[in-house]
């Protein structure tokens, strides 16, 4: 159906038919958030990366202000116009993971809200642990180092930073918390799991080293408070999953120790970051450009491992693909490839003709995956108020 | 942490301790935007240092006020993710606690959805 004839012009000329003759849909150029100033092509170049069989094409995001400035066209940032294009749509929330749209924004600021989401949100963590006894086969480090990976469930909110200058340690900073297993002899194995970990509420219960004598009627320990002073806790602080593994225990082993968690975030160390992991992906379309009808429209639904297409049929037993998926689309490519490369350069159409694989710049799915101490939609909302302080720091540091 | 001319205060480059890629690059789109700015860019001297170099150009304003507005801008922008955010979170979940509920009939409470 394309005009392939007119197409020996200057190569110029070529390229631009090419872009007109892609067969813009006419619902991309309806949507909202498509300023209808800038041709079409320009258009698409900038809201869509094309996903072409041998390389992206058009990644950048046009960001400087005057970028359209020969055409007459202002891109500058409107604020007015991001409030009327920004849009959020929940797809599922759990209280561990949740998944949303986010319409209408530039990668610039959805990195940050992941970047800061993974480094910068700050939860509990065990940061110091007291090792009394522990005869197991888990070395003493290690064992430690386990015991700082498990989430803590308390809120962060409630508490501070500790103090860097080696001030003591206080209710406003610490959790305390003893574990204390044994696995007598005679007995099988024993599988020592996060739920031994029990809260101190009035502190440490080990005496410090050095303070010991037989004078002092209350010996020195390594925190002096009492917790149950502090705002109710909704819950008492426990780890979050009550199933993880610690150790293991043969016959007569013991692990006697206190472990001290204190407020942080990723950056410093990876056991304060409050998510799995949080990331976003640009939106998947996928547009025939062309009718793909019977044998090809068979060949089309049976290419695609992500079950994109579906077939409708259009009467007198004739069929027809039809997209019904495209946010399942991994961009694989596998609808564009041909089956058999070595015969390229014969005639005919390709099925870089008839299917283009595409990215929307601007509408992010975002999945954030929470450890658990904090639900995901608060962890969001943490991190967009982080952000809003890094601005206003700098504000106040500029005035 | 402010370096640039005291004669041209239209060029000037800031340094931010304690910043990275996070603040930097989402400033760096804000007044790439802004009409008033001919150039700005970013770049960390050193990866084991905690510091950001933002350089920003401008046609004639002071570059620290075109900086201090991209920030309100962002800042702005960041409020209005987060009221839209939850907003949406908030239908979804009054949405799907008024489906189950008419679902499972009266049989169940919905105290659960209610905080």
């Amino acid at each position: 159906m394309s005009s392939s004839g007119d197409e020996s012009m200057a190569s110029e000329i070529d390229e631009q038919e090419q872009n007109g003759g892609r067969g813009i849909p006419d619902y991309i150029m309806n949507l909202e958030d498509v300023p209808s100033t800038l041709p079409t092509h320009l258009e698409l170049q900038k809201t869509r990366v094309f996903c072409n069989l041998d390389a992206p094409q058009h990644t950048d995001t046009i960001q400087y202000s005057g970028a359209y400035a020969a055409l007459g066209v202002d891109n500058s940032v409107r604020l007015d116009n991001f409030y009327q294009n920004f849009k959020v749509e929940v797809k599922r929330i759990t209280d561990e993971e949740m998944e949303f749209d986010m319409i209408g924004i530039d990668p610039a600021v959805a990195n940050a809200f992941r970047r800061i989401l993974i480094a910068e949100v700050p939860t509990m963590a065990i940061e110091r642990v007291y090792i009394a006894n522990n005869t197991s086969l888990v070395q003493d480090e290690v064992l430690s180092h386990r015991l700082g990976l498990i989430p803590i469930d308390a809120d962060p909110k409630l508490f501070e930073y500790p103090d860097d200058a080696g001030g003591e340690n206080n209710e406003k900073n610490t959790i305390v918390f003893k574990q204390h297993v044994r696995c007598e002899k005679g007995q099988p194995r024993l599988t020592v799991k996060s739920d031994t970990l029990k809260w101190l509420p009035n502190g440490s219960e080990l005496i410090a080293e050095g303070t010991k004598s037989a004078a002092d009627p209350a010996p020195k320990t390594f925190t002096t408070f009492n917790q149950k002073s502090l705002p109710k806790f909704s819950k008492d602080p426990a780890p979050y999953n009550l199933d993880v593994i610690v150790a293991k225990l043969g016959p007569g082993q013991e692990i006697e120790l206190e472990a001290h968690a204190v407020k942080g975030i990723g950056k410093t160390h990876a056991k304060w970051s409050p998510v799995a992991t949080a990331w976003y992906r640009m939106l998947p379309e996928v547009v025939l450009t062309k009718d793909v009808k019977d044998e090809l429209a068979e060949e089309l639904v049976s290419k695609c491992p992500a079950k994109v297409f579906d077939i409708e049929d259009i009467g007198r037993g004739r069929k027809k693909a039809v997209v019904k998926n495209a946010r399942a689309c991994t961009l694989c490519r596998e609808c564009i490839r041909e089956a058999d490369e070595g015969e390229e350069g014969g005639e005919g159409e390709k099925w870089t003709d008839r299917v283009s694989l595409r990215r929307v710049k601007d509408h992010f799915i975002f999945t954030i995956e929470s450890t658990g101490a904090i639900p995901p939609d608060v962890l969001f909302t943490e991190a967009v108020k982080i952000l809003e302080d890094k601005c206003e720091r700098v504000i106040t540091e500029l005035s | 942490m402010e370096h640039g001319s005291y004669s041209d205060l239209s060029k000037s480059t800031f340094s931010l301790v304690d910043e990275d890629h996070t603040f930097a690059n989402s400033v760096r789109f804000i007044l790439n935007q802004d009409p008033r700015v001919t150039f700005c860019g970013y770049s960390i001297p050193h990866p084991s240092e905690n510091r950001v170099n933002v350089r920003v150009q401008t046609t004639g304003d002071p570059a620290s006020e075109v900086l201090k507005d991209g920030c309100q801008d962002l800042m702005l922008m960041c409020q209005h993710v987060r009221s839209t955010f939850g907003k949406a979170v908030n239908d979804f979940k009054t949405s799907k606690s008024v489906r189950s509920t008419s679902e499972k009939a009266v049989s169940e409470s919905d105290d659960d959805m209610d905080t």
